[in-house]
């Protein structure tokens, strides 16, 4: 095959004639983001669409293109950036994907792709649906919440008979990957295992495997694999007096973790004590309002009226609304209960759950309660948010750095390692 | 039942796999869904696993995995027909079966689900039971079916013969499609024409795709014929799926032959020797229609070895019955729902005309091209050119349903303004109009000037027509419709990629927010924006398309969307609907 030169951003490539856009990119150090992108699977999948590059004028997913004389590629546009970042957000969106609760995460793609994309929330509304997890299979666990049916398994996998074992079922938004039990069971150990590490997610799960390493040694913890990964410093305006400012912080529907990872940063915490004093928060005790303050900071979203209220006095007695952590923004682990009506979980809560005794108890209900919403809800759902701090927990380092940029006016940036979905 | 339910017989040339949706098909009607045997058993025939043949099943909508009721009741959905009192006849139905809509009564005898537009948009509220068609119902006319079905009267026997209802067409024997038809006159023509000149034909004519893509028809068939691998296949894509749209089923009733000769010219001028007909599940019942009228061809001789008494030219033609599924209008879907697959579409590295079905050279062409092509060699390109505009020549078919007095066909001339097409169908009030279905355009009462044609040139002044318009007075809601095409988008993606699967259920979920008035400016924003990001990244025409009404609405009725949201900038409060938010926990209030 003959060499050829090609173009992408303006800048002069050369690669063999006939490979693939990705690879030859990849082969030259531009990097495309991909995800169902598999060099020996012919011809490619392009069902993720996580690779779309403007190729000759047309928008087109690099991974369905073959290098050839003088083709024209634009790859980083603040467009095509902005596109390919939608994309792996809607991804995000669609499916259920609880990271910390995740046998995959730090070795999932998706994930990995967030971060390369320096995705910190997404645009996008998260869509709750209730999905299956399936366990009848022998070796395997589906885990349909995690599914981006990108088609590998479908593709790669088969038994010994030569059959498929995965195979997408229903259409449009019930699309799903459905498994052979039959063509399952033939799998031998090393097979499933193979399946389960094609998945970019953590949606093929083998029984009584796990992927135990502690974290900052997973696959994506610490390195990016762009050359240059680096995310945007942002600028504040200079001049600010260092003078003394007043926080306030809650914890609404959320585990208290962030208030852990504020407290993680060691003796750094004296230098700031000079600075600021608490007003109303767990850190203080202090239970309501005495002042306005500067920066009011919250963790956890939004799981019954007691919530809402705590959230609107926060906005109305604070200069500043930050919400921090995965729950405070779209729900995060406790909206886990999002994808089944309230109904339920309450009866499976209080009426029919092991221990309760058949006609003994009720689901709580009384004026001095909080009513219980039917969904948990993101804190910008209800009022509206200035920043947020995304994590889970998000790093102590990441919090004091926007602390410290909105209440003074430092400039910051993150390091790829600074900043994981879990 | 006595649709044909055994499966026509393949040809020679096709893999048993090619039979799969035909098989389904049979246990289907015989046995009112596809049992768990019935997927094992054919799977063990065609040596698959069994998910296989489930995600075949389970993609087409008719297919049901569970017991879809001994007679199978399917309401449009279309927003047509919920103008129409689409939730009227639900209710009647739901009354007269017991059975609720999306399920089959206790006794399972009734089934009652909705579907998409089943191309009745003309005689709305419609309805299939059993495939068969009811049209123009009214809640009497509900109880009277259903007590005949409940006597044992057949849907075949009870059913409506829906009309035609070819409203105009241009005068002084200026039509195309509904002039006196001879058959056999176009097939006659070929060897005068010889393969190359046919080929020549179309190309002097500018005939063009009408499915609404426009491609050049004689390009398409030139470059079949410039592949040497045979067979090569000649497909009539009558997978007339866009809601609004019937002008096919028009034609397949009242022209079969145009449409079959165009076939037949097809063949012969790229050098195919196998036809199919992808007639959609919907229109099953005109299935006997074209099986009489193939038969008649084969009778005569215009079919078989020698077709059309021209030396060494042997074509056939069989039937291929969809089964619920809209993106297999797409070409490539259809090529893969032939192959007995999941309708999904295939990445564009081929064209079908290189490698279609089988991966072998394929034309498909929609219905009103092929009868087009037909009625073309009759007349002669000279004369054809005749109607039309110049570079926009010959008639187009336009479905006409909505707010309008009159309802049906129109076979207008290439170049005939919206004003003029909104006057011959008595629409009154017209405000909003939908233009080639929900993948389409819209125009507003303000862009009647504007000429239908499949012109690309003057984008602002012409407006390309795929063959149907529906009419919305100033009564509807806007928001109402769109959410419609959205809901229908959902169900409709093939599920593949990402922008089409995920961005239509977000773009419901968001149009939701708006009819119920939680939106604010910055949603209106952000549906044109994800709109344009599910245009530029979609797999195939389904998804690049899904989205723009919604982003040609927003820009065009803008005033209409204002006012469903009070103006409350900078607001601290996001909208929230508290009380729906604890609807469910009251419900545990002692």
């Amino acid at each position: 095959m003959a060499t050829c030169t090609f173009w992408i951003d303006g800048k002069k490539y050369e690669a063999e004639e006939g490979t693939n856009l990705v690879d030859a990119a990849k082969a030259n150090g531009v990097f495309i983001p991909s995800l169902c992108y598999f060099s020996h699977i012919d011809p490619p999948l392009g069902t993720c669409r996580t690779c779309t590059c403007k190729i000759n004028g047309r928008y087109n997913p690099a991974c369905t293109e073959e290098v050839r004389e003088g083709l024209k590629v634009e790859v980083n546009t603040p467009e095509l950036l902005d596109m390919r970042q939608a994309l792996v957000e809607m991804m995000i969106a669609e499916g259920n994907h609880f990271c910390p609760a995740c046998e995959k995460s730090g070795h999932c793609d998706l994930q990995h792709m967030g971060y390369e994309l320096g995705i910190s929330t997404t645009r996008f509304p998260h869509l709750f649906k209730d999905r299956l997890i399936d366990y009848q299979p022998q070796r395997m666990v589906m885990e349909h919440n995690r599914c981006i049916k990108c088609r590998r398994c479908v593709e790669e996998v088969f038994s010994s008979d030569g059959k498929r074992v995965f195979m997408y079922i229903n259409r449009g938004n019930e699309t799903m990957v459905g498994i052979d039990y039959e063509q399952e069971a033939k799998l031998s150990e090393e097979e499933a295992e193979a399946a389960m590490n094609l998945c970019p997610t953590g949606a093929i799960i083998v029984r009584g495997k796990s992927l135990s390493e502690p974290f900052g040694m997973r696959t994506f913890d610490m390195q990016s694999t762009q050359k240059q990964f680096h995310r945007p410093i942002t600028q504040r305006p200079k001049g600010v007096n260092f003078e003394k400012k007043t926080i306030a912080t809650v914890s609404l529907a959320g585990c208290f973790g962030c208030h852990m990872s504020m407290l993680d940063i060691d003796t750094d915490i004296l230098d700031i004590a000079e600075l600021v004093s608490f007003n109303k928060s767990p850190l203080t005790d202090i239970k309501t309002f005495t002042q306005r303050c500067h920066l009011g900071i919250v963790e956890g979203g939004c799981a019954n009226t007691e919530n809402i209220e705590t959230l609107k006095q926060f906005r109305e007695m604070c200069d500043i609304l930050v919400v921090m952590g995965e729950c405070a923004i779209w729900g995060g682990l406790p909206a886990l209960r999002n994808t089944i009506p309230l109904g339920e979980c309450l009866e499976e809560a209080y009426l029919n759950s092991v221990t309760s005794e058949p006609g003994e108890h009720t689901v709580p209900y009384h004026d001095d309660l909080p009513k219980i919403l039917d969904r948990v809800y993101g804190c910008n759902e209800i009022v509206k948010v200035d920043y947020m701090i995304p994590g889970c927990p998000p790093s102590p380092n990441h919090i004091w750095k926007v602390v410290k940029s909105l209440l003074w006016g430092e400039d910051y940036s993150l390091l790829y390692a600074e900043f994981k979905y879990d | 039942m006595n649709l044909q339910t055994t499966p026509s017989t393949l040809f020679s040339v096709e893999p048993e796999r090619s039979h799969l949706l035909a098989e389904l098909w049979h246990y289907q009607l015989q046995e009112g869904y596809i049992s768990p045997e019935v997927i094992q058993q054919l799977a063990e025939k065609h040596d698959l696993s069994a998910i296989e043949v489930r995600g075949v099943a389970s993609f087409y909508h008719f297919f049901h995995e569970q017991p879809a009721g001994k007679h199978t009741i399917y309401l449009n959905s279309s927003i047509i027909s919920s103008m129409r009192g689409f939730e009227r006849i639900k209710e009647a139905f739901e009354r007269e079966t017991g059975a609720r809509l999306g399920s089959v009564d206790p006794t399972g005898m009734f089934g009652l689900f909705a579907t998409p537009c089943i191309g009745l948009s003309d005689q709305e509220p419609a309805a299939l039971i059993d495939f068969y068609p009811f049209t123009n119902l009214n809640s009497l006319k509900v109880k009277e079916i259903v007590q005949k079905l409940k006597q044992g009267k057949p849907a075949a026997e009870i059913c409506d013969n829906p009309a035609d209802n070819i409203r105009y067409m241009p005068g002084e024997n200026r039509t195309i499609f509904f002039a006196p038809y001879q058959r056999g006159e176009a097939v006659r023509k070929l060897p005068g024409l010889g393969p190359e000149g046919v080929i020549e034909q179309l190309r002097i004519a500018e005939l063009s795709g009408r499915g609404g893509a426009f491609f050049p028809t004689g390009k398409k068939w030139e470059t079949c014929r410039s592949y040497p691998d045979t067979p090569k296949f000649i497909i009539c894509n009558a997978d007339e799926g866009e809601p609004g749209t019937f002008k096919d089923r028009v034609l397949l009733s009242n022209q079969p032959g145009s449409v079959l000769e165009g076939m037949i010219a097809a063949g012969y001028a790229v050098g195919a020797r196998y036809g199919f007909i992808y007639l959609r599940g919907e229109y099953r019942w005109l299935a006997p229609t074209l099986s009489k009228e193939i038969a008649a061809f084969y009778a005569e001789g215009l079919l078989g070895e020698e077709a059309g008494g021209i030396p060494g030219f042997a074509f056939d033609i069989r039937l291929e019955i969809g089964a619920g599924a809209y993106v297999c209008g797409e070409e490539t879907a259809l090529l893969e729902s032939m192959e007995g697959k999941r309708g999904e579409p295939r990445t564009k590295w081929f064209y079908p005309a290189e490698r279609g079905y089988l991966q072998q050279p394929t034309v498909v062409n929609n219905v009103e091209t092929f009868a087009a092509a037909a009625r073309l060699i009759q007349l002669g390109s000279f004369e054809y050119l005749k109607r039309g505009i110049p570079g926009s020549a010959g008639t187009k078919l336009i479905s006409v349903s909505g707010d309008c007095q009159f309802p049906g066909i129109y076979e207008i001339e290439w170049g005939m303004t919206v004003a003029e097409l909104l006057e011959l169908c008595g629409a009154e009030d017209p405000y909003f109009i939908q233009v080639s279905g929900p993948s389409g355009e819209c125009i507003s009462a303000k862009e009647k000037y504007r000429r239908i044609s499949m012109l690309d040139l003057l984008a602002h002044k012409d407006i390309r027509c795929g063959g149907s318009f529906m009419i919305f007075d100033r009564h509807r809601d806007l928001v109402e419709i769109l959410l419609n095409f959205s809901q229908f988008f959902k169900h409709e993606s093939c599920g593949v990629c990402t922008p089409c699967r995920a961005g239509n259920f977000i773009m419901e979920r968001k149009l939701k927010r708006l009819q119920n008035g939680l939106a604010d400016q910055n949603d209106l924003k952000e549906l044109q924006n994800w709109g344009a990001i599910m245009k530029a990244t979609s797999r195939c025409g389904l998804g690049k398309t899904a989205t723009n009404t919604v982003v040609q609405a927003l820009e065009k009725f803008a005033d209409d969307f204002h006012t469903r949201f009070a103006e409350t900038d900078n607001s601290t409060y996001r909208k929230f609907d508290y009380r729906a938010s604890i609807a469910d926990y009251e419900n545990y209030k002692p």
